[in-house]
């Protein structure tokens, strides 16, 4: 008992100078962070986003309404799922390619919940960085929302899905999903940027390169950062032995909304 | 190996990649969607953006803000988990 309060308390101090660590090597500096920047992607591309977005947030709020009417212990669960995306979403890291991208931390909702809540979720987050910090935008939140909220997570699910199945361990695959989910995330938003933009030479292809070498790229290191924290704050939540957590390893383990 | 032994692992190795290139490449870190933007105006120079932001804070302020979202994500993360710490330690006495 004492020895386990021991380790829980380690796990605990180690958590918070991780997190202080983080914010202390990432003091912000030149602005400029956040997906597609407002008024950038053409109008026709912008609306075409936005209608692409739309049914995924409204499956969305359905599934967050079946989970909270289903179990509402879950209900701090999903609030703990949409803190760990705000926080790593204020996560400005520097990576190799010698600019600066933060993480999504959509990869732990999406574990748990699976990938539609995360629509709603990670939409948020992005709708308080677009009116408050002027990063992206109102009119790119659809094409944003798209490639954070709905394709990152959808890619996420997939490859957890795949590794729990092939008989992996759970660590590994919650690892793989957030990585997964993160990198997916600004891959698409290279080809929405490829797309709304295409070469005079080489089109599409050769603008998807480009973006790639900008957003994807600056993300490898960061992807397995996500990855590792996600990681860390499951193995974290583990430690206490929670009827909500009992709950949602159950649901993690049937089928899903 | 413990579970604790493996977080240190795992923060050790998210510390470091975070820190090792500011001290390997010499660069700005600029904002990665800054580059984004001159990408685009090198690929459609007439391109002109037609919103803008609804407000353009400081950069200072922005720092500050980005703060106040790490803070409050951090401070409902810290909630949840003290919350349940409480609850299992309330059952393991019982």
């Amino acid at each position: 008992m004492v020895k386990l309060k021991r380790k829980t308390a380690a796990s605990t101090a180690l958590l918070v100078i991780g997190f202080t660590l983080f914010l202390l090597v990432n003091e912000p500096q030149a602005v400029y962070a956040m997906h597609i920047m407002e008024g950038f992607l053409p109008v026709g591309w912008a609306i075409f986003w936005w209608v692409a977005f739309i049914p995924f947030f409204i499956l969305g709020v359905r599934a967050i309404r079946k989970i909270t009417k289903e179990a509402p212990e879950l209900k701090l669960m999903l609030g703990l799922a949409a803190a760990f995306t705000f926080v790593l979403s204020a996560l400005k890291i520097p990576s190799v390619t010698g600019s600066s991208s933060h993480p999504t931390g959509t990869g732990l909702g999406t574990v748990m919940f699976g990938p539609l809540p995360m629509s709603v979720l990670g939409s948020m987050v992005l709708l308080f960085q677009a009116v408050l910090l002027a990063h992206g935008g109102l009119t790119t939140l659809g094409a944003n929302a798209f490639s954070m909220a709905v394709a990152g997570p959808a890619a996420g699910y997939a490859v957890y899905r795949l590794l729990m199945r092939s008989g992996s361990k759970q660590g590994l695959a919650i690892f793989s999903a957030a990585a997964v989910a993160d990198l997916a995330t600004y891959i698409v938003t290279s080809i929405q940027l490829a797309v709304a933009f295409p070469a005079v030479e080489g089109g599409i292809i050769a603008s998807f390169m480009k973006f790639g070498g900008i957003f994807a790229i600056t993300q490898i290191p960061l992807a397995v950062s996500e990855g590792l924290l996600t990681v860390l704050i499951w193995n974290w939540l583990q430690s206490f032995n929670t009827d909500e957590l009992s709950i949602l390893k159950r649901r993690m383990k049937g089928e899903r909304v | 190996m413990s579970r604790s032994a493996k977080n240190i692992w795992i923060l050790a190795i998210v510390v470091l990649l975070a820190v090792a290139p500011l001290i390997f490449i010499n660069a700005e870190f600029g904002g990665a969607d800054g580059a984004a933007e001159e990408m685009i105006q090198t690929i459609a120079p007439h391109y002109e953006p037609w919103a803008s932001p609804l407000a353009e804070v400081p950069g200072e302020t922005e720092s500050m803000l980005f703060a106040l979202q790490a803070a409050i994500g951090a401070g409902i993360i810290g909630y949840v988990i003290g919350l349940f710490k409480g609850k299992s330690e309330k059952t393991k006495q019982q």
